[in-house]
């Protein structure tokens, strides 16, 4: 299974709630077009929900730093809501934890956007 | 030899995508064999993804004339991955530290460590042409199995 990628709007966020595996090919290429298309519209404040992701290789992990990193220099926030335990010791053990902004509480999550 | 596979599965497969997951499967369900917990069998398979991955994209370029060889065989004390390329080899000592802070925020480049980060040994052989990993995960003494 890949990825699916659903887009919602609370209070200014886009919220994606993504699902399945970002792994090398079609997940990464999804959740980079996701951001590229939300960039472009102007969308800047980025909240995923990777409450439903079940994996990641490095790939994905790759492609969440460049998305953080795309998101940042377009001059907004990209930040992460409910990690599984699988996702969450991925980016403990490659010292990514504390680059991303990690929430486990939505109205929280978006409530913390610079606006 | 001293220590003598117990069980064995080899594959020679095309450079697809299609075969990074086909051998993911492959490892996660040969660990399940030998009593690994369902994290370690799911970090194990992993890493043998991971090998995989370097193998098809990095090693093979995704080249229709190349092929990825796998062997997967079980000791009494050790699981072991085997996953070659028939590519220009490369150098592992030049595959910068992904955990540095000038690397921290590459898109890239972290492959080779969550393999060494999830199994007890990985290996680097050059062939001629290509490179086989070699990935290595002790079986503890209260582990099950064949």
């Amino acid at each position: 299974m890949s990825i699916k990628v659903s887009t919602r709007q609370v209070d200014g966020v886009t919220i994606l709630d993504l699902s399945g595996r970002i792994t090398l090919g079609e997940g990464s290429v999804t959740l980079r077009d996701t951001i590229r298309d939300l960039l472009a519209k102007g969308d800047k404040n980025i909240l995923l929900n990777l409450g439903d992701v079940s994996y990641i290789d490095s790939s994905g992990i790759g492609e969440l730093v460049s998305a953080f990193t795309s998101v940042k220099n377009a001059g907004g926030e990209l930040k992460l809501l409910n990690l599984t335990k699988k996702v969450h010791d991925l980016l403990q053990i490659t010292k990514l934890y504390t680059v991303f902004d990690v929430k486990d509480d939505e109205t929280t999550a978006v409530g913390s956007f610079t606006r | 030899m001293l220590n003598p596979p117990t069980a064995r599965t080899s594959l020679t497969l095309a450079s697809t995508l299609a075969t990074v997951d086909r051998v993911e499967q492959e490892a996660e369900m040969f660990a399940k064999q030998f009593g690994f917990d369902d994290d370690e069998i799911s970090n194990i398979a992993m890493a043998v993804r991971e090998a995989t991955v370097n193998a098809v994209v990095h090693g093979n370029g995704y080249s229709g004339n190349r092929e990825v060889a796998i062997l997967f065989e079980a000791t009494t004390t050790d699981l072991i991955f085997r996953v070659a390329d028939q590519g220009s080899g490369f150098n592992p000592a030049a595959i910068p530290d992904p955990l540095s802070p000038e690397n921290i925020l590459r898109g890239s480049g972290r492959g080779v460590f969550l393999m060494r980060a999830f199994m007890d040994r990985v290996d680097f052989r050059q062939l001629s042409p290509g490179t086989e990993l070699t990935l290595t995960k002790h079986r503890t003494a209260n582990k099950a199995g064949v």
